[in-house]
């Protein structure tokens, strides 16, 4: 299909990068490539076991290794319980280092700068924490249950689920389900997962924190969001914005997972603690392991669907694994329910969004963050479903796609829509044949 | 034995982060020579923010792309930007840019119009020159009206702006929300041939479409198609980062493990753009980044069941998920009573 | 004690190569890697980690011509030998032909694989210089891309390879 013929002079023309020479002469300066002198480098102690209470934690053989140059625990962190996502009224979850408990095995519990990543290393090793374990879940499914062992113990903060208003879930209630599952000719009922995902971008998460002669910090990082890194720092350690500065804004690939602040606000605080400048560089087995990554999600459909094929109904029970801490899930599920019931027009929806806690690595926001989840689910259903009724799929999906002014179950009006011309373009592209009928849809006409 | 099968996926996506609240905003100023300063606080990526905001910014001023220099590296001089993520940089930050820029146009074509004697509404800004409308041969350079408008007019020819999508509430009851800026739409076709000895799935073609309202660079644009298709089919059929979910066991912890697609993997790919206009959008532009990642894996999913006849309801689909699902719709059928 | 801090791995060596053209000799220790050699002592910029155990190719250079992993190449095998990355081919205003074709065809997102999956290319190109689309893809199925897609690459290298420049 054609581009439009409205016409730019510099808009939608495909000029060449900006900033692309740098990239093809290896000159573009990436954070890794800084270094400052008396540059420190990170390494962090982490949680060996899934879920344990920390009884005693002891630090010191760490500070007295030659070329340490700080070590920080919570007991440097000011405001060391955190949330990503305060800001809309998320409670705080989350220890930046560990303090009474550990309830990953990665969690960071305390972190050293050191003269050489060598010397880092070992100086993490010789951290040494008592611990008493306790009882760890990793499925979500048995996390949910009652009687299940609480996946967090301190701090007091939620049960095993994230609370939407005192509701275990995020809800949509849209129509009435109940009353027009009765009505359908079917129905249909299908549970789909998809798995956890790793960005994996080439570059990994760095930060450099280098106190200034001023009194101010600058940290250069490789954060998707200069910002928002920038006030989660200054928050935890305590700092006015106006003392902070963030250098950045050129990244090799995020995709979502260079949002969380992994490294910043640790070197921040040894940058800080030992008056150097101080570097950490994720390394590849870091961000497998230890990073944010995409939560697995469980999903459950059941759907009131006619002959012809509409969907009249249909309740989606949906549970993401939102690991050991919020991060930024309870959004996540939020986006999730939103976008569970589909591109089609469905009169009434039922969504329960449960954003579930396990001992695992805590999962947040990937590329497509409750989308990708909610696709997979809802297109295997729709061949489904129109495998079971003998209905083409591309006919089912044409009869149930949005059109213009449709309504969606969270009461938005569409006034954008275009999931009709793509499938035709596609069709095209494809060399399918698609009926004249077919052909002839568009999404501004109503449907019949 | 190798059979092929057909599958399609659709989706829709919202651009912006879900519920609003994700202000951009931008500052621009003319240099001496008239070329200009585009500060931004939005993060790149690679996909090319800095390249689009610089387009938004050139065609609303009516400069050339070429004289546009965009910095977004430093939140001493880089104004807020929320982040680089949930399909919300080209929107959010090019209404700001739209306004910041027009804004600055305003004040270049009031010192214009002094210059040239005309009034500012009499004027047009094309290519780098600043003419009176149906007198082209009244013109000016605008680095002449940006040298004259320091040096003899005492303005500072520079604008800001600002966008926010206000921060929507959510009704705890019903979920009613006004969640998204606008949305955009996809379709996706995998054709796939299934090895129902080995389990293995191979993408031979895949198709893609999608609305972006308004490409702002179609080759950035064909850049986030080709590298989500792909990124969507490694996540579909090659990355298993927890081989035993929910067990932790055998995780993956290199890139040896985590097995990313490579170039050896890639299928045929065609795609199409298709373009419905945001009434919101700069320009009509909607996100893009994430959706064409996300449905690679129903598609080829589906496409699974068109060439073997089994549902494969779990990503990622794993060649031990495709024998044992055929595996056991032979027992069924085998088990099945006759007659 | 890692590896790394042995008194074996501590001996100093002196290494003698050429660097894109020009001679240079560095104090390494035993186990430090080709990767680690350019970057923190010769400011080779374009060398860079992607994973620093052999598995992506983002640190590929070319050893007499061959493309390595400079992660896995202890310093000491550079000894008398030629090393090239990106420096060596071009710069902002003398591209190499895949410099500018990897710009004109958009085959660079974030960049950060792009150095090594251009001396990749450079170095098939040299011994290939008509390669077909599968060869060219082996070349570069040991560079991990995870922006682009791999196609636009594939374009560009095939564009040069058309134009028969190498």
């Amino acid at each position: 299909m054609a581009l439009s013929e409205r016409t730019f002079a510099v808009v939608g023309k495909s000029v060449q990068k900006i900033d692309g020479l740098g990239h093809v002469t290896g000159r573009t300066v990436y954070v890794d490539n800084l270094t400052f002198p008396g540059m420190l480098f990170t390494a962090m102690h982490r949680s060996p076991l899934p879920h344990a209470k920390i009884l005693h934690l002891d630090t010191s053989r760490a500070e007295r290794l030659p070329g340490v140059g700080a070590v920080v625990s919570y007991r440097d962190v000011p405001n060391n319980l955190h949330g990503l996502l305060t800001g809309l009224g998320v409670q705080a979850d989350e220890p930046l280092l560990a303090e009474h408990e550990v309830c990953w095995v990665g969690q960071p519990i305390a972190a050293v700068a050191a003269a050489d990543e060598d010397t880092a290393r070992e100086a993490a090793s010789l951290i040494r924490v008592e611990y008493e374990e306790l009882p760890a879940v990793f499925d979500p499914l048995e996390s949910l249950k009652e009687g299940a062992p609480p996946v967090r113990t301190a701090y007091g903060v939620y049960p095993n689920y994230y609370l939407y208003a005192g509701q275990p879930c995020r809800r949509i209630r849209y129509g009435d389900f109940e009353a027009a599952i009765q009505k359908a000719d079917h129905v249909i009922t299908g549970t789909y997962r998809t798995g956890p995902i790793e960005h994996a971008p080439l570059e990994t998460q760095v930060s450099v924190a280098v106190p200034e002669s001023n009194g101010r910090l600058t940290v250069y990082s490789t954060t998707q969001a200069l910002y928002f890194t920038m006030g989660l720092l200054a928050s935890l350690v305590g700092l006015p914005l106006s003392r902070v500065r963030f250098v950045g804004g050129t990244v090799g690939g995020g995709f979502g997972g260079k949002v969380d602040g992994a490294t910043e606000p640790i070197t921040g605080l040894l940058a800080l603690k030992s008056g150097r400048p101080v570097k950490w560089r994720f390394t590849r087995e870091e961000e497998c392991l230890y990073s944010s990554v995409r939560g697995a999600c469980h999903l459950e459909y059941t759907d009131g669907v006619m002959n012809d094929g509409r969907i009249i109904a249909r309740k989606v029970r949906s549970i993401q694994d939102s690991g050991a801490y919020n991060r930024t899930s309870p959004y996540g599920v939020n986006k999730n329910a939103n976008h569970v019931a589909g591109p089609y027009r469905i009169p009434n929806v039922w969504v329960d969004g449960y954003c579930v806690y396990t001992n695992k690595q805590p999962t947040s926001a990937m590329r497509g963050f409750g989308v990708f989840e909610a696709t997979f689910a809802i297109e295997v259903q729709m061949d489904r479903i129109a495998r079971q009724l003998g209905i083409d799929p591309w006919e089912i999906r044409f009869r149930n796609a949005y059109r213009k002014g449709d309504q969606t179950p969270t009461r938005e009006i569409l006034d954008s829509v275009a999931l009709i011309e793509t499938m035709q373009a596609a069709a095209q592209a494809a060399g399918i044949e698609l009926t004249a009928t077919q052909r002839a849809l568009s999404s501004k006409e109503p449907r019949a | 034995m190798k059979q092929r099968g057909r599958g399609i996926a659709v989706l829709e996506y919202p651009t912006g982060m879900n519920q609003g609240g994700d202000p951009s905003q931008a500052y621009v100023k003319l240099k001496p020579d008239g070329t200009v300063d585009l500060m931004i606080g939005t993060v790149e990526l690679g996909e090319g923010a800095r390249t689009v905001m610089a387009q938004m910014c050139a065609e609303t001023l009516g400069v050339p792309y070429e004289s546009i220099v965009v910095r977004n590296e430093d939140t001493d001089t880089s104004p807020l930007d929320t982040g680089t993520f949930a399909s919300r940089a080209t929107f959010m930050n090019g209404n700001a840019i739209r306004k910041a820029a027009s804004e600055a146009r305003k004040l270049l074509l009031d010192v214009a119009g002094k210059e040239l004697e005309a009034a500012p509404e009499d004027l047009e800004v094309v290519n780098g020159e600043v003419r009176v409308k149906g007198a082209p041969e009244r013109k000016k350079r605008i680095s002449e009206i940006a040298a004259a408008a320091i040096y003899g007019h005492n303005t500072f020819i520079a604008g800001s702006g600002a966008f926010l999508k206000p921060l929507a509430p959510i009704d705890e009851e019903t979920g009613a929300v006004d969640a998204a800026a606008t949305v955009a739409w996809g379709t996706v076709i995998a054709e796939v041939e299934v090895d129902t000895e080995t389990g293995i799935v191979t993408v031979e073609r895949m198709t893609c479409a999608y609305d972006v309202g308004q490409a702002i660079n179609p080759a950035l644009v064909q850049g986030q198609i080709e590298g989500g298709a792909v990124m969507g089919i490694s996540s579909a059929l090659f990355e298993n980062l927890y081989p035993y979910y929910p067990s932790t066991e055998h995780q993956a912890a290199r890139f040896g493990e985590l097995q990313l697609i490579t170039a050896a993997d890639v299928p045929e790919l065609r795609t199409a753009i298709v373009e419905e206009p945001a009434p919101n959008g700069p320009f009509g532009a909607k996100g893009v980044g994430e959706m064409t990642a996300n449905a690679q894996g129903a598609a080829i999913v589906n496409a699974i069941y068109d060439a073997v006849g089994v549902w494969i309801t779990e990503l990622p689909v794993t060649p031990e998920k495709v024998l044992r699902a055929l595996e056991a719709k032979q027992q069924a059928r085998e088990s099945a009573p006759r007659g | 004690m890692s590896v790394a801090t042995t008194p074996a791995a501590q001996t100093e060596l002196v290494v003698s190569f050429t660097l894109n053209g020009r001679p240079v000799q560095v104090r390494t220790r035993a186990l430090d890697s080709v990767l680690a050699v350019l970057r923190e002592q010769l400011q080779i910029g374009s060398v860079r980690v992607g994973c620093n155990e052999g598995d992506c190719g983002v640190c590929t250079v070319l050893l007499d011509g061959e493309p390595h992993r400079g992660c896995l190449l202890p310093a000491f095998v550079a000894e008398g030998r030629e090393i090239t990355t990106v420096e060596g081919l071009g710069d902002v205003n003398q591209l190499h032909p895949l410099q500018r074709a990897f710009h004109e065809h958009f085959a660079s997102q974030c960049g950060f694989c792009t150095p090594g999956m251009i001396l990749t290319a450079k170095s098939l190109l040299d011994r290939s210089p008509a390669p077909s689309r599968e060869e060219i893809v082996a070349a570069i199925s040991g560079n991990l891309c995870r922006c682009t897609g791999y196609r636009s690459i594939i374009r560009a290298i095939e564009s040069v390879a058309q134009q028969g420049g190498r």
